[in-house]
């Protein structure tokens, strides 16, 4: 057990990463903001659609699409890589339809059908071809966000930006960031009440394949660095806080990017400490927040629960009370 | 055969090597067609014309071997290993690891099947993908726990984890206003992360780094020993009997919940009960299938059989079934190369089960519903046409006999070659014969009959709509429309009986009686003037 615990160096875990360490964990750091910002901010409204497993699906099917890519265009491109995806993640999303529409297999077995074929394949094409693409089966699932600062840095203008991979996530977040903010209306409305949606002129069909082809952007994006599984829990789990602590939608957009802020930047010191999984200790960190929200929130908390009955429970009502009265009754 | 003549130049052994090839080459198309001889069987039950069936059994099967022989050859010339060797090798089971492989694989499938179908029909088939990655932590705890590779710690272990996942999710969705995919998703992600976390930690130990326990990300069954083909054995064998003996109970509380309930089933007892075997099975098959893709084999083989039959026993026997040829297939391919995970490919085999059956299923599958629909609408076709033969001749009292083009698209509206491709179709089922170059059309008597049955079951059926549901005689056509197609015999002579055999329809039209049909011509007495088929000059 001392062995798996090391001691708690504070010189090391606290002040190193923002002092000597900056230049890359830092990246490591910003890169985890981006992630979980897009993840996050896309997530909500999967939470909202009940498509939170759709999420799930297209984080591990983008996988082949990937593999494909790098078959076909014989490099680690990024534009091949996001067709690769863009087109794995429609065919994920069309696949699910046609078994979940076409027969009587419910849409969760449909889910799971499709997401684990897909995936599959996917692992069977690297390992196949594992000499000629560059991406193993542990990067698949781990991810390796604490090696991002060694990429290609990117300069415009003369002026260097980072890594290659932090840019293109920040230029990704922004991108989903933005479009949200440009479609707020779309979105808000077609989440809530398809009916409304259609008399104003919406297009269901179209905003959820948009959200679908965002969703494939950012997972193929994100994948890199947090690997496949651990997407899932950057989509799912500062919406999922957030929306423990709020009922209003703007609030828990703003809440969702503070979630992923924190639980980025403590799970670095996290991982340092206990010398594990960076991308792994992120998520561990935000889930710490969601069982933080989940018992101590204002208004739908556990804590605030078990006090309500306490409170609002009139003496003569409780169920002792009650069952005590009904004995003497009879 | 270039293969086998470079192995046999190799190792110099001659020609009992270059038989060698042969055989496994025979012997290895063996169980290929598993997945081809399922299709003539349910295409069997559908009554098609035979040469049809051959020409659809034909391409199937061409389209089903393609992709395995395509593969087969890559795998070959990739990683450059002897293919054939590697199958013959498969196939004598000499070395114990292939038995170990073959064995754990199918009892694994047998098993996943089996649970997989009641968490198919209980609408929670993605509660098996959040278990599978909620006993990570499990794994690597057990792991912890005397630092080797112990299968009945890791078990243990696994179990427990895979549990208070299931129990975290029940909590979260009781206790907040998430809904149940995003329980599943945090409680999948979240125990993931811990996972992850404590397995690279473990890594990083001095004697971890050598234990291979990243096998259970994505499964070899290359790997398996005797005891862990043990433990499957008995996790199965614990299945098999625990649904044996609970079956009423299970498919109670699957189909009827509310009812089990009222009668006194404990329910939650039940469920939690699958839960805990599921909990096994996921966790003995880790090894062989991976976290990632343990929900596959839960859910691919049951969805498979659930499209192919609506009896619960069936679907059991089905699932199991399938679930064991995919392992026999993920098991032999995996074989075939180095650094060929067992997962994908057992995934990939039930994956192929499940397409078929999607296609192809007798009762659900999209293109026999299709050519089912499309047969029944050629059907309403040409019994439309047929009818419109005989309004035409109704409408000239049954002088003449034959039909011309111009008439009948007059009546149909239609254009003189749409007319001619509808009589067309009819001749091609001996209804009609065409003259004076397919302008005319005469009814055989078959056809005759035909149309007879059809108008008086239209005519029948507005009669009943005015008489006995006293609707408005201008408002029953459409209703009769639809159903002079479908109704029976029986039906007919019930509704004849029950309008007292009346003549005449709402309208005032003649409706043409059983003695019309056999006669061949409506209200004639005299048979020498016949109309409609068959009279002689």
């Amino acid at each position: 057990m001392n062995q798996l615990l090391p001691a708690f160096d504070f010189q090391h875990v606290v002040v190193m990463p923002w002092t000597s360490g900056l230049s890359s964990y830092g990246w490591s750091m910003l890169m985890g903001f981006f992630v979980a910002t897009a993840c996050g901010l896309i997530g909500n409204y999967l939470i909202l659609r009940r498509m939170a497993l759709v999420g799930d699906a297209i984080s591990h099917s983008v996988l082949p699409g990937i593999a494909i890519a790098f078959l076909l265009a014989k490099s680690r491109g990024s534009l091949a890589m996001f067709l690769g995806a863009l087109v794995a993640g429609l065919v994920t999303t069309i696949l699910i339809e046609i078994i979940h529409k076409k027969s009587r297999v419910k849409q969760d077995a449909a889910i799971g059908i499709t997401f684990s074929s897909l995936f599959a394949i996917g692992v069977i094409l690297i390992s196949l071809y594992a000499s000629r693409v560059d991406l193993d089966q542990e990067c698949v699932l781990y991810g390796e966000i604490g090696n991002v600062w060694i990429d290609t840095p990117v300069t415009i203008g003369g002026i260097a930006l980072g890594p290659a991979t932090v840019v293109r996530m920040g230029v990704v977040a922004l991108i989903t960031a933005a479009l949200i903010l440009l479609f707020y209306k779309e979105l808000l409305v077609s989440s809530f009440d398809a009916g409304l949606a259609f008399s104003l002129g919406i297009n269901a069909t179209v905003v959820h394949y948009a959200l679908m082809c965002m969703l494939s952007v950012i997972v193929v994006s994100a994948f890199e660095s947090v690997g496949a599984i651990l997407v899932i829990a950057m989509l799912i789990l500062p919406g999922a806080t957030a929306s423990l602590v709020s009922h209003r939608l703007p609030v828990i957009l703003g809440l969702t990017i503070l979630h992923a802020a924190l639980s980025s930047v403590l799970g670095l010191h996290l991982a340092l400490w206990l010398e594990c999984s960076i991308a792994g200790a992120m998520v561990v960190m935000g889930t710490m927040f969601f069982v933080l929200a989940w018992i101590f929130s204002p208004s739908q908390g556990l804590l605030r629960r078990w006090l309500w009955r306490r409170v609002e429970l009139p003496q003569e009502m409780t169920p002792e009370a009650v069952r005590s009265g009904g004995a003497q009754a009879s | 055969m270039g293969v086998s003549e470079v192995s046999a130049g190799r190792t110099g052994v001659g020609l009992r090597t270059l038989q060698r090839p042969m055989k496994a080459a025979q012997e290895r198309r063996t169980p290929r067609p598993r997945g081809v001889c399922l299709a003539p069987c349910t295409f069997a039950t559908a009554s098609w014309s035979a040469a049809l069936l051959r020409r659809f059994a034909l391409t199937l099967a061409l389209l089903i071997l393609m992709p395995f022989g395509a593969h087969a050859a890559k795998i070959g010339d990739l990683i450059q290993t002897n293919v054939l060797e590697q199958a013959l090798d498969f196939f004598t089971f000499r070395e114990p690891a292939v038995r170990f492989a073959l064995l754990g694989s199918m009892l694994l499938g047998i098993c996943c099947g089996l649970l997989g179908s009641f968490i198919v029909v209980r609408k929670m088939a993605l509660v098996g993908d959040a278990l599978s990655h909620a006993v990570l932590p499990g794994v690597a705890l057990g792991f912890l726990w005397n630092m080797s590779k112990d299968p009945v710690a890791i078990f243990i272990g696994a179990t427990i984890a895979g549990l208070v996942g299931t129990g975290v999710v029940t909590l979260i969705k009781q206790t907040t206003r998430l809904k149940e995919d995003t329980a599943l998703g945090l409680v999948l992600a979240s125990f993931f992360a811990v996972g992850i976390c404590l397995l690279t930690m473990i890594q990083r130990l001095p004697t971890g780094n050598k234990t291979g326990i990243d096998k259970f990300l994505f499964g070899q069954a290359a790997a398996m020993g005797a005891d862990d083909v043990r433990l499957i054995a008995i996790v199965t064998a614990l299945s098999i009997l625990t649904i044996a003996v609970f079956y009423k109970e299970f498919l109670l509380t699957s189909f009827d919940a509310g009812f089990a309930r009222a009668t006194g089933f404990p329910v939650q007892a039940i469920h939690y009960g699958l839960m805990l075997l599921l909990a096994f099975s996921v966790v003995v098959a880790l090894q062989a299938v991976g976290v990632v893709l343990v929900s596959a084999m839960l859910i691919t083989p049951a969805a498979a059989a659930y499209l192919l039959t609506d009896r619960m026993s069936r679907m059991l026997w089905l699932a199991a079934f399938f679930g064991m040829a995919a392992g026999a297939v993920g098991a032999f391919l995996s074989y075939l190369g180095p650094n060929l995970p067992t997962g994908p490919f057992m995934v990939l085999g039930a994956t192929t089960v499940f397409v078929i059956a999607f296609l192809f299923g007798p009762r659900h599958g999209v293109v026999m519903r299709w050519w089912r629909q499309r047969s029944r609408a050629q059907r309403v076709q040409r019994e439309n046409t047929l009818k419109s033969m005989y309004h035409v001749l109704e409408a000239r009292e049954f002088k003449g006999d034959g039909v011309s083009m111009r008439e009948l698209s007059e009546r149909r509206r239609e254009t003189i070659e749409e007319a001619k491709q509808q009589v067309g179709q009819l001749r091609r089922h001996d209804m009609v014969t065409l003259q004076e170059e397919g302008n005319v059309a005469f009814l055989t008597p078959s056809g005759w009959q035909l149309a007879c049955a059809i108008v008086r079951n239209h005519r029948l059926w507005e009669l009943y709509l005015t008489n006995a549901a006293h609707i408005a005689a201008d408002h029953v056509h459409e209703d009769a429309e639809k159903i002079e197609h479908v109704l029976g015999e029986d039906v007919v002579r019930e509704l004849e009986r029950r309008l007292e055999y009346a003549k005449t329809d709402p309208h005032g039209r003649r409706i043409p009686s059983l003695a019309d049909m056999r006669l061949g011509g409506v209200g004639q007495e005299r048979t020498d003037e016949l109309v409609g088929y068959g009279r002689r000059p």
